[in-house]
């Protein structure tokens, strides 16, 4: 094998949660029950065309979950497997991952930011701007050609969207038009006039916008640096790519490690009452006494201080770093359950008086299936919109914590690693403006496309939900980072 | 009252001691103070006489929870326990890594934290309730609209973009205030302003939609149709009627947050150069000084619970239905 | 001006409501007219649109309904047609309303006496000391020790104290015309009468106009010179009261009152039901609205629109059965809905043998306070009751609201462990029964809650949540019976067996409460407690369930257990009845007894205050003093005795011992030896 794949323990998570995904949308789709608050998700307009975003950032963080380790070109027979870990993603890009500079580079540069002794062929030494060892590389003359060059490739890349996206949509209205039985053209007219229910001509259209900058981008990054390079020469556009899958790991896993808790101990809390109630009352109180932000970054560090004393426990730096952010998904999450307890507390206790609980009770139904025959299923929208409303929050704070240096670990790209690199580059003369600001815009395009997709949600699930919704979003986690810190 | 609020004060004792509890597992089970020092004297230079020393120095050579060589009452404190965690109770922080009084520095620290977070904490409270408000009335208007649009881009945008930019914008390109630090008297508000004002900003998104949804809220209710239907004006209706039952929630939730002022906000004031305790608390991180960590962490939980006393009290103020029981 | 002058005229008035499926015409060509000094009533069943008349009429309605088209003319101004700022000095100073719930109709955060001072300054009424003016309009509504309640909150005060601030708050600026939205229906029997009489007074003191929008049709009787019936946004008819109660001409109107219990034919005949349900108002209407449901139905009615014609005799009515000017025949309804119910049980045979005994039923609800959640005190919600029910009888078991009427049917049910006392089913005490050996009992005794919204899982479908009972307690051997067990009984509640893969979302309310009844009747019980099991239904709907009960009860032989407040439906339902206040039972007897001649001076003053159709059966309303103390300090004595017109020394220190009384009733009271 060329490879040997690895699967490292958010890998393993991930795809577990894609396979909860598809088993829930599957029970979904037979369900019509389950199916009617989807369905108005599904006719939002600004919610699914968030969620077509969303999933060009969900698959970009797919792929850079497939990770394996190159097989060496070894001298001898035996097998020997690189110690660097590499994904799928990393594969597609290769190109981006290997063309290093030697230090900073503007957005399509063809010389270095900053002048540098060259040693010429006559033993003189002069100070000039050298020429990047792969930013229009392909180049005789970069300062002629270097502006046709880049829009002839912004065309090409246009043309490629274009192209891209026509089948794209001669595809949903085949689709369509096999769904409702009519003809292709009666499908597409539908489409173009916006009259089908599902918002596609929407949707279609932020896909194209989405292609449109994809594409040219895809073109010149072949022979450019898109976004620029950062100090040790590395490419931008690459970096915030790579932060994607961070951030919706810390989005997605930390909500999973809270879920069980949080439902668990709040339904019996409300339904049991007595000691039960007592106990987890006083559990969570204690727990979110303590400031978010503090007990986070004690228990990272704790951690951290642990992994330190013990490295024979991980292979590679890979897996130390990705066990590290299991770790702090962990954290956030155990620190995080208890507004969402807290909240599901207060509805097991109206829902425990409520007639259909009584009448259950009056049969002798056992209290395990009431709990989950009765009360799960009608606290269920609240759980879904509170793992929807607490992913926006999760992406952000972590750019935060690894600011403050309790998130993620150094080696790992994320928004917060890129932005604390680049902290001090704005007040340098001149201003390195480029790896800030691409770390902002891919955190605000994912966490604005978030929040969207989780406000049709909730609109959907519980448009009266708005109003018990609004204490405790006070109180839970990623609210609380925020206030507590920025 | 006054029996109330005692009752309230034995309520938090049993939460102090969880949070006690759970700092010192955290702080001395998952590592114990051997590879704290370890850690410190770096992997390197470690002999076990170094790390004896290391404890020796700082009072961590003495057994966890139970001292079988010492004599009477002081088998039980003369523990890590007793001496490190116990007496966080009277404050007796004890001393951070550089040796200084950690109860001191909390001391000096307090005011600066507090003139950031005081005039971020009141005016923010002003204008989202003023933005909210304003939605609320022209609600269903493209006004309104646009407002939420806002809102939720506003939302959407991370909090260091709000102090980086902020402070390149007005320090470095308009030079209006100094880019950091901190002056004591008179000048302090030139270093004050422009991280109170970066502060409201970023929250401005979240808080004005929460409280508008809470002022709409208000206004779906029966009373406000029988306001209207006396024949009041819209205004009437709104700081009549709406504002005072809205303020009901908008307050009780920020009272809980007022003690918290005085630990500042840590990513602002280290941007900013504040030598507050938020600063403190993250000089604190990056050094791996755990005394300082665990002192900050029960004191933000003491602080959170006289926030949770304050928000009942404020409670019981606001609400003559919870005053008159 | 004479009294006759028309005040208010509603001309072509038209409400839509958005929603998703298009405009719903809530309201839909409505026109009448109300002369000053007089009542008018408008009457319909839930979703008729009476209340968003009422609300159109002031401008108030919710964000969602808009004024389509029409006037409404006060005085001869079109209000529609004013600017908002001057609608506003209409509203509260000539139009003012009284809205249905008091609880939250009012301003929780202001006192009473800001919240009237605000009208008085509003409609610059206030003369000098508003602080006075409110005192006296507070004396006005009845509100005794006006002085100190002028400074209390609303959640200090009792439900028809609230309501009585509410029409201070109304008349505070002296409107000509007042709008009561159901002003009585959140309220008990007894402070209903006395919040009808006052309005009565009012009205005549202040000659003011009265818009009364009820669904009860005996309020109306006391209270109306003219009615309104609604029907699917349109008024079917409109008759002076006199002409409309003795002689009904809508065909709907008829139906209504046939389906009344109590209406004086007594208990053998089946109500008349009213088949189908409401149409959809997003649609364009091509006939008679009524017209699926109509038993007089001609082709006509299918395919042209009635119009509101005038047959004479002040009665106009929108039916095609009338043509213009003739005075209709008063026909009798027809019971051709009316299925067969079969006739009582035999009374004698079951008589001796209890089914049910509940002996010195106690359940108290303890109060914690301080740190230690010391017990502080007991709600005592059920106080040493005694019951009796045997099978195929029905006991009603009637109060006012807080007296611990439901309590008692959850300590029966052992939802909620009694405190004391015994509950025998057959001789076996279920109060002191283990829970494992409880669940085995269960099948034998069920329960229908009061709102059929709240009673079913809306995440279960129908079959599951008929099987759920017979899962748990093992009623059919194995699985395969299951199924046709669980069609068996839909049918038997007169359910389509393909509704079972349905949702509880998707079927109305009376088909929700039958779906109920099916869920409790698949275990076979022998005993069901029906907690006010119709009291969230429209008089139509009502009859179809207390049609489908009795007719359960004769085929299955069930015994009821019947809690309510609607002494109409125990007069129609119930052999038996016990009456509650404050926890205990006051008195118990066979139902013909104890309405007929009512012993305890509370169950007097609770029947005398029930409103009636009739006026001739009309008695002296006894009004009692005060409000129902709470069930923490029940008075000392009898626990009546602080509002007893009756009591004597003796009432403050004893509390009465049972006595039976020579026709078998049991009376609670000293007056009796």
């Amino acid at each position: 094998m060329p490879f040997k794949p690895v699967i490292l323990w958010t890998d393993a998570l991930i795809f577990l949660l894609v396979a909860a995904i598809a088993a829930l949308a599957w029970t979904v789709r037979r369900d019509e029950h389950l199916r009617a608050p989807w369905a108005k998700v599904a006719r939002s307009r600004s919610g699914m065309c968030a969620l077509v975003v969303l999933t060009a950032f969900v698959v970009t963080g797919l792929l850079d979950s497939l990770h394996y380790r190159p097989r060496l070109e070894g001298t001898g027979g035996a097998v020997n497997y690189g110690a660097e870990v590499r994904s799928a993603f990393d594969a597609l890009a290769d190109g981006l991952r290997t063309r290093t500079e030697r230090t900073y580079s503007a957005p399509l540069a063809t010389h270095a930011f900053s002048r540098e002794s060259i040693e010429r062929a006559h033993g003189t030494q002069a100070r000039e701007y050298p020429r990047l060892r792969h930013g229009g590389a392909h180049l005789e003359d970069p300062h002629g050609e270097r502006w046709p060059d880049v829009g002839r490739k912004t065309l090409a890349g246009a043309g490629l969207a274009l192209a891209l996206w026509t089948v794209l949509a001669m595809l949903l209205a085949a689709l369509l038009a096999m769904r409702h039985r009519e003809g292709i053209d009666g499908a597409l007219s539908d489409l173009v006039h916006g009259c089908t229910e599902v918002p596609w001509r929407a949707m279609l259209l932020t896909a194209g916008a989405l292609l449109a900058v994809a594409g040219p981008v895809w073109v010149l990054a072949g022979s450019y640096h898109v976004l620029g390079t950062d100090k040790v020469g590395q490419d931008i556009l690459y970096q915030t790519l790579k932060s994607i899958r961070t951030g919706l790991v810390i989005g997605t896993l930390t909500t999973l490690v809270m879920l069980p808790f949080a439902v668990i101990l709040g339904l019996m809390a409300g339904y049991f009452r007595g000691w039960i109630d007592d106990l987890v009352q006083y559990v969570y109180t204690t727990l979110s006494s303590i400031p978010g932000v503090l007990l986070i970054a004690s228990a990272v560090l704790l951690t951290q201080v642990w992994m330190d004393n013990r490295p024979e426990l991980f292979e590679t730096v890979s897996e130390r770093a990705d066990v590290r952010l299991l770790f702090l998904c962990l954290i956030l999450g155990i620190t995080g359950w208890t507004g969402l307890c807290r909240l599901l507390r207060g509805e097991a206790l109206k829902l425990r008086e409520a007639d259909y609980v009584q009448a259950a009770r009056a049969f002798g139904v056992r209290d395990a299936r009431i709990l989950t025959r009765h009360l799960l299923p009608n606290v269920m929208h609240i759980v879904l919109i509170a793992a929807v409303m607490d992913f926006s929050g999760l992406v952000l704070a972590e750019a935060v914590l690894s600011y403050i240096g309790v998130g993620v670990d150094p080696s790992m790209i994320s928004f917060g690693t890129m932005i604390n690199n680049a902290r001090l580059e704005l007040a340098r003369e001149p201003m390195v403006w480029w790896s800030l600001a691409a770390a902002f815009l891919f955190m605000f395009v994912l966490v604005l496309a978030a929040n969207l997709f989780s406000d049709a949600v909730r609109d959907a699930f519980d448009p009266r939900m708005r109003s018990s919704w609004a204490l405790p979003a006070a109180l839970r986690p990623a609210q609380r980072l925020r206030a507590g810190s920025a | 009252m006054l029996a109330y609020i005692v009752r309230r004060i034995l309520y938090a004792v049993p939460i102090l001691v969880g949070v006690n509890l759970i700092t010192f597992a955290l702080f001395f089970f998952v590592n114990t103070p051997d590879d704290i020092a370890r850690m410190q004297l770096g992997q390197r230079r470690v002999t076990p006489e170094a790390i004896e020393k290391w404890k020796a120095e700082r009072g961590y050579d003495r057994p966890m929870l139970f001292n079988p060589e010492a004599r009477g009452v002081q088998k039980l404190t003369d523990t890590l326990f007793f001496r490190k965690s116990v007496s966080l109770f009277w404050f007796d922080f004890g001393r951070a890594e550089d040796g200084r009084s950690i109860s001191h520095e909390i001391r000096l620290r307090m005011g600066p934290s507090l003139a950031i977070a005081l005039p971020m904490f009141l005016v923010g409270l002003g204008c989202y309730v003023t933005f909210a408000l304003g939605l609320a009335f022209f609600r269903g208007t493209s006004l309104d609209f646009t407002g939420v649009v806002l809102c939720v881009a506003a939302m959407s945008i991370s909090g260091l973009f709000y102090i980086i930019g902020g402070q390149y914008l007005v320090s470095k390109l308009w030079n209006l205030v100094p880019i950091s630090g901190y002056g004591d008297g008179v000048q302090a508000w030139r270093f004050v302003i422009l991280p109170a004002l970066i502060g409201v900003v970023g929250g401005i998104g979240a808080s004005t939609r929460l409280y508008r949804t809470i002022f709409l809220e208000e206004m779906s209710k029966d009373y406000v149709r029988t306001a209207r239907a006396k024949g009041l004006s819209e205004r009437r209706v709104l700081f009549g009627h709406v504002l005072r039952n809205g303020m009901i929630p908008i307050l009780t939730g920020v009272v809980v947050a007022i003690p918290a002022l005085f630990i500042g906000s840590l990513v602002l004031e280290s941007f900013f150069g504040i030598p507050g305790l938020g600063s403190y608390t993250i000089d604190a991180i990056n050094a791996q000084d755990f005394a300082i960590v665990r002192a900050m962490v029960f004191l933000g939980a003491v602080l959170y619970i006289v926030g949770l006393l304050l928000t009942d009290i404020s409670y019981t103020l606001a609400d003559p239905r919870i005053r008159m029981e | 001006m004479s009294g006759l002058d028309t005040l208010l005229q509603v001309r072509e008035l038209r409400t839509v409501i958005e929603s998703p499926l298009g405009a719903v015409r809530a309201v839909d060509s409505v026109s009448f007219d109300i002369r000053a000094g007089e009542t008018f009533a408008l009457v319909g069943e839930s979703g008729c649109g009476k209340s968003l008349t009422a609300l159109s009429l002031l401008r108030l309605l919710p964000d969602a309904a808009r004024i389509d088209a029409g006037q409404v003319l006060l005085d001869g101004e079109d209000v529609l047609s004013l600017p908002e700022w001057r609608m506003r000095e209409v509203r509260g100073a000539r139009m003012a309303i009284v809205f249905q719930e008091p609880g939250t109709s009012l301003n929780p955060v202001l006192t009473v006496a800001d919240q009237l001072i605000e009208v008085l300054q509003r409609h610059g009424a206030a003369n000098g000391d508003p602080l006075g003016h409110a005192r006296a309009l507070l004396e006005q509504v009845g509100i005794p020790d006006a002085q100190r309640r002028l400074h209390e909150y609303p959640f200090q005060l009792s439900g028809g104290m609230k309501q009585r601030v509410m029409i201070a708050m109304a008349l505070a600026a002296a409107p000509a015309l007042l709008v009561a939205d159901e002003p009585t229906t959140a309220l008990d029997v007894t402070i209903q009468s006395q919040v009808l009489e006052l309005l009565r007074r009012l009205q005549l003191e202040r000659g003011m106009a009265l818009l009364l929008i009820t669904h009860d049709l005996a309020v109306v009787s006391e209270m109306a010179q003219q009615v309104a019936v609604m029907y699917a946004g349109q008024i079917v008819e409109l008759a002076p009261r006199a002409r409309f109660f003795s002689a009904p001409a809508h065909p709907y109107s008829q139906r209504l009152f046939a389906a009344l219990p109590g209406g004086g034919e007594g208990r053998g005949r089946p109500l008349a039901t009213i088949p189908g349900s409401v149409p959809a108002l997003a649609q364009p209407f091509r006939g008679c609205r009524f017209a699926e449901r109509c038993d007089r139905v001609r082709d006509v009615c299918r395919v042209r629109v009635p119009e509101l014609i005038d047959v004479g005799d002040a009665t106009r009515v929108r039916c095609h059965l009338y043509a213009p000017g003739q005075v209709p025949a008063a026909q009798p309804p027809t019971d051709a809905a009316a299925a067969s119910v079969p006739a009582d049980a035999p009374a004698g045979a079951a008589r001796d043998e209890a089914l049910l005994e509940v002996q010195g039923l106690r359940v108290h609800f303890p109060i914690r306070r301080g740190l230690f959640k010391r017990v502080v005190g007991h709600v005592r919600a059920v106080d040493e009751i005694d019951l009796r029910i045997a099978s195929h009888r029905t006991l009603a078991l009637v109060g006012e609201s807080g007296c611990g009427k439901s309590t008692v049917g959850r300590g029966i049910l052992q939802l909620l462990r009694p405190d004391g006392g015994r509950v025998l089913f057959q001789g076996e005490d279920l109060a002191a029964m283990p829970t494992g050996q409880l669940r085995t009992r269960r099948r034998h005794i069920q329960i229908i809650f009061q709102d059929p919204y709240a009673s079913l899982n809306p995440r279960m479908r129908v079959r599951d949540l008929i099987a759920e009972g017979i899962d748990a307690l093992e009623v059919v051997a194995e699985q395969t019976q299951c199924d046709p067990r669980i069609d068996a009984i839909l049918a038997q509640v007169g359910l389509d067996a393909g509704m079972k893969w349905r949702y509880p979302h998707e079927f109305s309310g009376g088909q929700r409460q039958r779906i109920a009844i099916a869920r409790a009747l698949a275990v076979d019980p022998r005993l069901i407690v029906c907690d006010e099991p119709t009291s969230a239904l429209d008089v139509s709907v009502q009859a179809q369930i207390l049609n489908l009960l009795k007719e359960l009860q004769s085929r299955l032989g069930l015994a009821y257990l019947f809690i309510t407040h609607n002494i109409a439906v125990v007069e129609y339902l119930a052999h038996d009845v016990a009456v509650m206040y404050l926890g205990r039972i006051v008195e118990r007897g066979r139902v013909e007894d104890v309405l007929g001649g009512p012993a305890h001076p509370y169950t007097q003053a609770l029947l005398s205050a029930v409103p009636t159709l009739d006026p001739a059966r009309r008695t002296q309303i006894i009004r009692l003093q005060g409000e129902l103390p709470s069930p923490v300090n029940p008075p000392a004595g009898c626990h009546f005795h602080p509002r007893c017109p009756a009591a004597s020394e003796r009432c403050r220190i004893e509390y009465p011992q049972a006595r039976t009384l020579p026709d078998g009733q049991v009376v609670h009271c000293h007056l009796y030896p």
